[in-house]
């Protein structure tokens, strides 16, 4: 995958070209307006949507369809709040009824306090959607065993965690997030974890084919800001990446040359 | 009059009244949603002729911010 991109620099997942490699959530955000400003200023044409009853009672309810539109972004609708295969199906076929939608985040959270992947439920539900003919991103653990599992089960996109969801503490587990992307023939993109703008570079510098952020930029102070210092942060790891950094030395070595020295 | 039950809500409707008729009543765009009736769901292009009866019920979702 590697030796391919540096010819083109070209991100896919699946067919679809990808133009940003930073994508990002919808939530959490004051508002619509805000939410819909902060997508423009990350520069990402790919949005995590959630999947909820409509409001009924209330008619006048802005939605998000008309502050981000569905024709300008590609949607990816997302199972955040699924505890099960169950749901989390039911979920991603109403997202597909929705509006045709066949790429999706699958999530299926273990644990209300972590919210820590359930693999087991993953695997097995990531197998179904693949066979409905969904084009499946999944959210994981940063383990490599199970990464390969979900590519061998057809996942278009393998998204390991950086630290828990919503937690801001960055990459924990640079070692695994390297195996993972030298193992895998399919993208490899950090879902969850990533506190700021550098944690996105590191990890575009550890060789990721994305980030996909969403509480880092929605709650910083300023979250339209936040959403372009990811941008650049995206696009430096990236180009650093490609560049292939330096050896490390253990001790000084001279930038100036010694000739010519005035004794 | 006929009891259907609406996102957990408890509501009453005509008789005769189909599932393009209840979006009208909400004012709900058709392309926005999409409806479960009774655990399965229905289709866009039977919203039209899916008459409503007395104890349905329907779940209707949409997109909303997540990530």
């Amino acid at each position: 995958m590697v030796e391919d991109k540096l010819r083109k620099d070209i991100f896919k997942i699946d067919k679809k070209i990808i133009k940003s490699r930073l994508i990002v959530g919808t939530g959490k955000y004051k508002n619509l307006t805000e939410t819909a400003l902060a997508i423009k200023s990350s520069g990402a044409d790919m949005v995590t949507v959630a999947v909820r009853r409509v409001n009924i009672s209330d008619k006048k309810k802005p939605l998000l369809m008309d502050y981000v539109s569905p024709k300008k972004f590609i949607y990816l609708p997302n199972t955040a709040g699924c505890f099960n295969s169950k749901d989390a199906l039911r979920t991603l076929r109403l997202a597909r009824e929705i509006g045709g939608w066949e790429m999706v985040k699958l999530e299926i959270l273990g644990d209300k306090k972590t919210l820590y992947p359930d693999m087991i439920e993953t695997l097995k539900t990531t197998k179904v959607l693949v066979k409905e003919g969904f084009k499946v991103l999944v959210y994981c653990t940063d383990d490599p065993l199970h990464a390969k599992k979900l590519e061998d089960l057809g996942a278009s996109a393998i998204m390991p965690l950086a630290a828990p969801i919503g937690s801001g503490l960055g990459i924990h587990n640079k070692l695994n997030i390297s195996i993972i992307i030298k193992q895998s023939k399919v993208p490899v993109i950090i879902d969850a974890g990533i506190g700021t703008a550098s944690d996105a570079t590191i990890a575009m510098e550890l060789g990721c084919d994305g980030v996909l952020i969403n509480s880092a930029i929605a709650l910083a102070k300023k979250p339209i800001l936040m959403a372009e210092a990811f941008k650049y942060a995206v696009i430096s790891g990236r180009k650093s990446f490609l560049s292939g950094r330096m050896r490390k030395n253990y001790f000084a070595e001279a930038t100036s040359p010694k000739r010519g020295l005035i004794s | 009059m006929a009891k259907i039950q609406i996102n957990g809500r408890k509501k009453l409707i005509k008789q005769n009244f189909s599932v393009f008729d209840l979006l009208k009543k909400y004012k709900i765009n058709r392309t926005k949603v999409a409806i479960e009736l009774n655990g399965k769901i229905l289709p866009k292009n039977k919203y039209n002729v899916t008459k409503l009866k007395d104890q349905d019920i329907i779940e209707m979702v949409q997109f909303i911010g997540g990530g």
